[in-house]
């Protein structure tokens, strides 16, 4: 039994570092750059990829002995497309100006690989159980990434976190003059380079230790 | 003359200004993960033009000849997109395995992943968002898109090939150069946001 919750925790933590979506398998990548601009959106797109995460891997769990190879990929991705178009209307109905912000990449969840490698890899393989749990781990590494990422690119390009202003900006009298660059394009890929690397440093790290 | 004059100014938007690769986000995976050699991006370019060509017209003609006549037919949407993305990679994959066997060996599982492939959806869906009225525009812009993610794919690889050359400090090795090499090529497409 202890066996049992102990690979439970290794499935449910694999997810925020040993094999973060983001930083370690480079999956999902278009909303991990495109909405990072605040910490609001970022949440925002996060969590309703874990609500999408979770229901496709719990859809797809109860039907993989169902599954024949050739179409397994269209299957997902219907399946995948019924809950995002679900979290698209809840969006749309409670949160109409996040869901303005979004825009396109609400319904593009539909494509991330982040979802279906997850299918493939452990939900069309594994239990319910199992699946849940890895598609929560993933789920909220991804959301922590996302929200880290959206963090720095947020303070440094507005000098803002979630609205509050943190750094002291010029237009308010201060020191700080926010740097726009961060908010645009460049900022997404650079900041998203910078931090890969960190975390090739920090790996290397560990490995030497060992 | 002024239809000419929208499709050739939507067609230079979409392939530099609106580029879908460096300022939309989209198709990021395939940008970082097949542009390693420049033969292979173009291959893997005219695979996305094709398929992007079709389902964007496709799309827009179900868009507006059926999903949008009922009301309570447009949350079928994103579900419908996805069948004609499907379909369309479908046939792409049997054509090219027929009369090109050795791209469709290099492409490996790259090919199929076309289907999920973000700026396919994402164009079928700014289509829809940039309120599209003509099939003509339609087609003209998703060829267009097509074009444009070709470019950008087809700069990262050729940069990508003289990277392998380069002194590249051993942690940045991989996928960090590129997304800061990624974040540098958009810093230099922002450039054109002027002109149109």
């Amino acid at each position: 039994m202890a066996n049992d919750t102990n690979t439970k925790m290794k499935v449910f933590s694999a997810g925020f570092w040993r094999e973060n979506p983001v930083l370690i398998l480079l999956l999902g990548m278009c909303p991990t750059l495109a909405v990072t601009t605040g910490v609001n959106a970022s949440l925002t797109m996060g969590l309703t990829v874990i609500f999408v995460l979770t229901c496709a891997n719990i859809v797809v769990s109860l039907m993989r002995n169902l599954l024949k190879p050739h179409i397994r990929i269209l299957m997902f991705t219907l399946t995948i497309s019924t809950f995002v178009t679900i979290a698209d209307l809840v969006l749309k109905a409670y949160l109409p100006d996040m869901s303005d912000k979004l825009g396109p990449y609400i319904p593009l969840i539909i494509v991330n690989c982040l979802i279906i490698c997850r299918a493939e890899a452990c939900a069309s393989k594994s239990p319910i159980g199992t699946s849940i749990i890895d598609a929560l781990g993933m789920g909220l590494g991804f959301t922590a990434t996302l929200v880290a990422l959206g963090a720095i690119r947020e303070l440094f390009g507005t000098g803002k976190l979630m609205g509050f202003e943190i750094l002291h900006t010029t237009a308010n009298g201060g020191w700080y003059t926010p740097w726009a660059g961060m908010i645009m394009p460049v900022g997404a890929f650079v900041t998203l380079g910078l931090m890969l690397a960190g975390v090739n440093l920090v790996n290397r790290k560990l490995e030497s230790k060992k | 003359m002024d239809t000419l004059q929208t499709l050739i100014l939507g067609f230079l938007g979409v392939v530099i200004v609106n580029n879908l690769v460096l300022t939309k986000f989209l198709g990021i995976c395939p940008f970082l993960g097949v542009s390693g050699r420049i033969d292979m991006a173009f291959g893997m370019g005219l695979a996305v033009t094709f398929v992007v060509t079709l389902a964007g017209t496709l799309t827009w003609i179900i868009d507006h000849g059926l999903l949008m006549r009922y009301e309570s037919l447009v949350v079928l949407r994103y579900v419908a997109f996805i069948l004609v993305i499907a379909s369309a990679v479908q046939l792409v994959e049997m054509y090219v395995r027929k009369f090109f066997p050795p791209l469709y060996q290099s492409f490996g599982i790259f090919l199929p992943l076309i289907t999920t492939n973000c700026a396919i959806l994402g164009l079928c869906l700014f289509l829809n968002l940039w309120a599209v009225e003509s099939l003509l525009e339609a087609v003209v812009l998703s060829f267009g898109a097509g074009i444009g993610f070709t470019l950008a794919i087809c700069i990262m690889a050729g940069i990508r090939e003289n990277l392998l050359l380069a002194d590249v400090p051993e942690c940045m090795k991989g996928a960090p150069i590129t997304l800061v090499t990624a974040g540098l090529l958009t810093l230099a497409f922002m450039g054109f946001a002027g002109m149109i």
